[in-house]
């Protein structure tokens, strides 16, 4: 039987958890830390010695850990890229910018656990020389902006923070800073200008890569908040332990946002890999299934911006047996482990792990247009393709949810997105927005064309009825009245 | 210029990268526009020196790189390294190429030795197509009554690469148009592509912050900081780097077609920095002044003040005829009997003011009169505020070259009261007057009386030509050609753009016939000749010609 693996919230959504510190405290609380202030020296074999930083760091690539934020990168060597000899000072940021349309997984840890994000943090600024940090929250979560800076003055009172940490001789100081209501800002070097005080133009890479050139130009670490929290945890449990948690290259837990057209939506922290996306929708310890009559139809694995999943779609996906030996099997969607590579191995993403879930009773082209609208509206402006091509991908959805369209408008709605991705754009928005629009028009493309059929012919009736009624008078040869489809100003903006 | 200087002199690393099958060497580095560092070879140098035009938009060789207009897309390879981290080598010995899946833009990727760039692919094209699309598809298309129509980057760029028709069926997202950004500058919002170089110029180049973008996504707009203009010294640059038609020049637009206007070489005069300019000229009338890179003096900017200080060569009231002893009269008669009075003047019974707006030539050739006359001399000094970037305090475009040619007294100006003392006394009875309204530099119109005879060319009408004995109408720099040696000792060629104006003659024209009634001997009579002649003559000028100069000129010591 499938079931939750509570690491993370573990304690958030127990009975009479508080988020203030004595709480955190009275369930080990910064216990880590003070084990990780005092960590001595250690030799190795070779002679060679490791300080506590070090140890800590290699424990976290040891582990595993894959980024929690959206691309699943490793952070042992998001870490090691950290350029450590340039004598500027390190930085590192927590990315709270969560704003995945569908993903609502860290407000639950900022809400409710507040201090386990602190010591997370705190740990993973020891483990990198960092003495600044910053919590970048989005602009929308006053509440947990307000709950975090209450969380740091707690901290601070006890001397987790600030000068001299317990007696270490570690000083560290963690500032939040409140978005103003951006989506690029989660994207790491857009949250970075933004912190500077700038538009959040994401940074080109090269040359601007964090690790090297980051906030104010000195070498950075961006962590998504639930990744800085598995840290605290990969610290508690010794790195083989924690990646025994998951499958191998997928390891730990992860909390699913789910949502859409399933019983019980919620968030579920699960052991990565260790159950399927269909559990996820219909056993009872997760989506308790879909609504009394309703059937499938498409799944957004991780957040809108990741490529839809048809109802009966199979992929072919290499599993390694016991033997070591890899053999390819054809899974159905709804076998498909959710974990980073399974899911990537099917052509889309398990993102920020928001899973939204469409029956029979949707509209997916209203759905789309939905999307599209989103990212359009997101959209930063910085480059070309993305720019225009999210806005252009949203007119045309609009006009075809609006009685509008033409056949031929799923055609040109891929060869709008087409033009996007793949490098084109100096972020990966250019994906978000475009990869939607390819996925859903390419499997669902039967609905689209009808959908502009329809409108078409809709329109060649009506523009016969006005002709005939319009008919000139014997003897006039009056040009015949066009139809004039009704402007679609307003609808989009 | 000195670090420039010192960057090229030390000996550069440098490989192979090859550009579309033609391998080439290319540095590693090469120094940054802003700071002289050097800074990593990127792919757009590297396709520069193989002589490939990658197209681009936001990128600007003299600003930093912001990758955003997705133009220069590119494809490339470089060298596989197999599991030793040792290049893997195919059959033939050549390295084999690891082909990169995704595209770089060209303007901010570095090169690495043995890069191979590809920028005439199938996958290359149709980027460049998309990008193009998605600019105009918001775009109004009102090329017909653009003023970039001609020499727009929207509409070269959709000749070379763009497709012959559009798809897009949606209503166009409507910005504001004819929005005044400045005093100066007009924007149309719908036109901009957003490339950003204005911003980074105003930002980067003249340090002002006052331009920034607002909104987002496709609805973003350029802006000026609320409540505020964009007004500094520069911003007219900002309409030579815009791509395409939004930023436009308050001042030309809507006058004339580009492609009628005439391009001529010349040097603005405004001050003693001496920018390059391109005068572009039509039928006689300027229209407008635009800065002509010369990176040894103004890099590819210019003032507002010198960009616009071009009106009064257009003037009514320009003298445009001889005047002997104020009644009408002829260039012979009047050279003829100035000289014939200058030769019979007493030694030391002759002034001359050179004014040093005048050319090298010019003052080379007064220079001549003077040590024929022994007169006392000078120029007249003409300071201002300066700034960090272009303007210098000296106003004057040639005291340099015054003070080289010896008209100068020292300090400049300092033998003007002196003169005056001499008419006063009656000791200097004939004034030369070259380009000066004395009579606002310490001789008075009353003390013009007094003297036997006074000489003046000018341009304008003032005080000084009011009295004048002879009158002879000069030029405009627009309307000759010469040299002027700016206040850093850069001397730079420019030549005419527009004819004289009625009888008016380039001074060192009738210099030089003055200099061969008076002297009789005959100099040269075409500039070249002239230039050379000074060069071989003036230890300052030593070792230059005429032709040696090119369109950027030459420095002397100073």
């Amino acid at each position: 039987m499938p079931q939750e693996y509570k690491l993370v919230l573990k304690h958030a959504d127990a009975p009479g958890y508080t988020r203030d510190l004595d709480c955190y405290l009275r369930h080990g609380g910064y216990e880590i830390l003070r084990k990780v202030l005092t960590l001595p020296t250690r030799e190795l074999a070779d002679g060679k010695k490791l300080t506590a930083a070090e140890q800590l760091r290699e424990e976290v690539k040891l582990s595993g850990l894959r980024g929690r934020g959206g691309a699943g990168f490793s952070c042992g060597l998001k870490w090691s890229f950290v350029d450590r000899r340039s004598g500027k000072p390190i930085y590192l940021i927590c990315n709270a910018d969560e704003s995945e349309p569908g993903t609502f997984k860290d407000r639950q840890i900022i809400h409710k656990d507040p201090h386990q994000l602190l010591e997370g943090m705190i740990i993973s600024c020891f483990a990198n020389d960092v003495h600044l940090a910053y919590i970048y929250i989005r602009g929308e979560f006053t509440e947990g902006a307000r709950i975090l800076n209450q969380a740091l003055q707690e901290a601070r009172a006890r001397n987790f923070l600030g000068q001299n940490i317990l007696g270490s001789g570690y000083d560290l100081e963690i500032h939040v800073h409140r978005g103003a209501g951006a989506y690029i800002c989660g994207e790491e070097t857009g949250l970075i200008e933004s912190l500077e005080g700038k538009r959040p133009y994401p940074r080109i890479k090269p040359p601007y890569f964090p690790a090297v050139l980051g906030l104010w130009m000195c070498p950075t670490i961006v962590n998504n908040v639930e990744t800085l929290c598995q840290v605290r945890h990969i610290v508690a449990m010794g790195a083989s332990e924690y990646a025994r948690l998951g499958t191998p290259n997928n390891t730990g837990t992860r909390i699913v946002s789910l949502s859409g057209h399933v019983r019980k939506p919620g968030y579920y922290e699960i052991e990565v890999g260790k159950v399927t996306l269909g559990e996820l929708i219909h056993d009872p310890a997760f989506g308790g299934g879909l609504r009394e009559g309703r059937r499938l139809k498409a799944i957004i694995p991780g957040g809108s911006s990741a490529k839809v999943l048809k109802a009966g779609e199979k992929f072919k996906l290499k599993r390694r047996g016991p033997d070591g030996k890899e053999t390819e099997t054809e899974v159905d969607v709804l076998d498909l482990p959710y974990d980073f590579d399974s899911l990537m191995a099917a052509g889309t993403m398990s993102g920020s792990s928001a899973i939204i879930v469409m029956d029979d009773s949707t509209d997916l082209v209203a759905a789309l247009a939905n999307i599209s609208e989103f990212y359009a509206h997101e959209s930063c402006g910085q480059c070309t393709p993305c720019r225009e091509g999210s806005l252009w991908m949203s007119k045309a959805l609009q006009r075809l949810t609006h009685g509008q369209g033409r056949a031929q408008d799923a055609d040109y709605l891929l060869k709008i997105a087409d033009n996007i991705p793949g490098g084109r754009t100096i972020c990966a928005f250019g994906e978000a927005c475009s990869w939607p629009v390819q996925s859903f028009v390419a499997k669902f493309k039967d609905e689209f064309v009808a959908r502009g059929a329809a409108d078409e012919a809709r329109a060649a009736q009506a523009a016969t009825a006005a002709a005939a009624a319009a008919a000139p008078e014997p003897g006039h040869g009056g040009p015949a009245v066009q139809p004039q489809a009704a402007p679609l100003a307003g609808a989009v903006h | 210029m000195s670090q420039t200087e010192k960057n090229a002199s030390a000996p550069v690393e440098t490989f192979s990268v090859s550009v579309d099958g033609r391998t080439i060497s290319v540095p590693r580095t090469m120094p940054d526009p802003q700071t002289g560092k050097p800074v990593a070879t990127t792919m757009i140098q590297a396709c520069a020196l193989a002589k490939v035009d990658v197209p681009h938009y936001c990128y600007h060789p003299k600003l930093p790189v912001a990758g955003n207009c997705r133009m220069c897309l590119v494809e490339f390879g470089t060298p596989a390294l197999g599991p030793d981290r040792k290049p893997v080598i195919n059959a033939d010995g050549t390295p084999k190429i690891a082909k990169s899946p995704r595209p770089a833009i060209a303007c901010a990727t570095p090169v690495s030795p043995g890069m191979e760039i590809y920028t005439d692919t199938p996958g290359v094209k149709q980027m460049r197509e998309g990008v193009l699309e998605f600019l105009l598809i918001n775009h109004p298309l009102d090329c017909p009554i653009c003023d970039q129509a001609g020499e727009c980057k929207l509409q070269e760029y959709s000749i070379d690469y763009g497709q012959s028709q559009s798809r897009f069926v949606e209503d166009k997202v409507r910005k504001p148009k004819a929005v005044e950004l400045g005093p100066r500058i007009m924007l149309d919002d719908e036109r901009c592509i957003l490339c950003t170089r204005c911003i980074r110029f105003t930002r980067d180049v003249v340090g002002d912050d006052k331009i920034g973008i607002i909104q987002r996504g496709s609805h973003s707009t350029i802006a000026a900081y609320p409540g505020t203009q964009f007004d500094n010294n520069y911003t007219l640059n900002t309409v030579d780097i815009c791509p395409v038609g939004a930023l436009t020049s308050k001042d030309f637009r809507f006058k004339m077609r580009v492609w009628f206007l005439k391009e001529s070489k010349s040097v603005c005069t405004s001050c003693a920095t001496g920018c390059n300019v391109t005068i572009g000229s039509r039928e006689g009338t300027i229209y407008r002044y635009e800065p002509r890179q010369n990176d040894a003096v103004n890099s590819c900017w210019m003032c507002d003040y010198g960009r616009l200080n071009y009106k009064w060569i257009g003037r009514p009231d320009r003298l445009t005829h001889v005047r002997n002893q104020g009644q009408g009269g002829t260039w012979a008669t009047a050279l003829h009997e100035i000289a014939e009075r200058v030769r019979r003047a007493p030694a030391g019974s002759v002034a001359v003011v050179a004014s040093a707006r005048q050319t090298n030539e010019e003052l080379f050739l007064l220079s001549k009169l003077a040590k024929r006359t022994g007169a006392l001399t000078d120029s007249v000094p003409r300071l201002g505020e300066a700034d960090r970037l272009l303007v210098a305090a000296d106003k004057n475009p040639n005291g340099q070259g015054a003070r080289l040619l010896g008209l100068a007294a020292d300090p400049m100006g300092s033998n003007l009261p002196r003169m005056a003392d001499g008419i006063r006394r009656g000791t200097i009875k004939t004034l030369i007057v070259f380009g000066e309204d004395v009579t606002r530099h310490g001789i008075p119109a009353e003390l013009l009386g007094k003297l036997e005879l006074l000489v003046v060319s000018d341009i304008l009408p003032n005080a000084t030509t009011a009295a004048a004995h002879y009158l002879l109408p000069g030029c405009a720099p627009a309307e000759k050609r010469g040299t002027f040696t700016s206040g850093k000792g850069r001397v730079q060629r420019f030549f005419k753009a527009v004819e004289p104006k009625g009888e008016a003659r380039p001074e060192w024209e009738f210099l030089h016939d003055l200099i061969y009634n008076v002297t009789g001997q005959n100099g040269f009579v075409n500039m070249e000749g002239l230039f050379n002649q000074m060069a071989a003559e003036i230890p300052a000028f030593q070792g230059l010609s005429w032709a040696g100069l090119g369109d950027t000129g030459a420095s002397v010591p100073i």
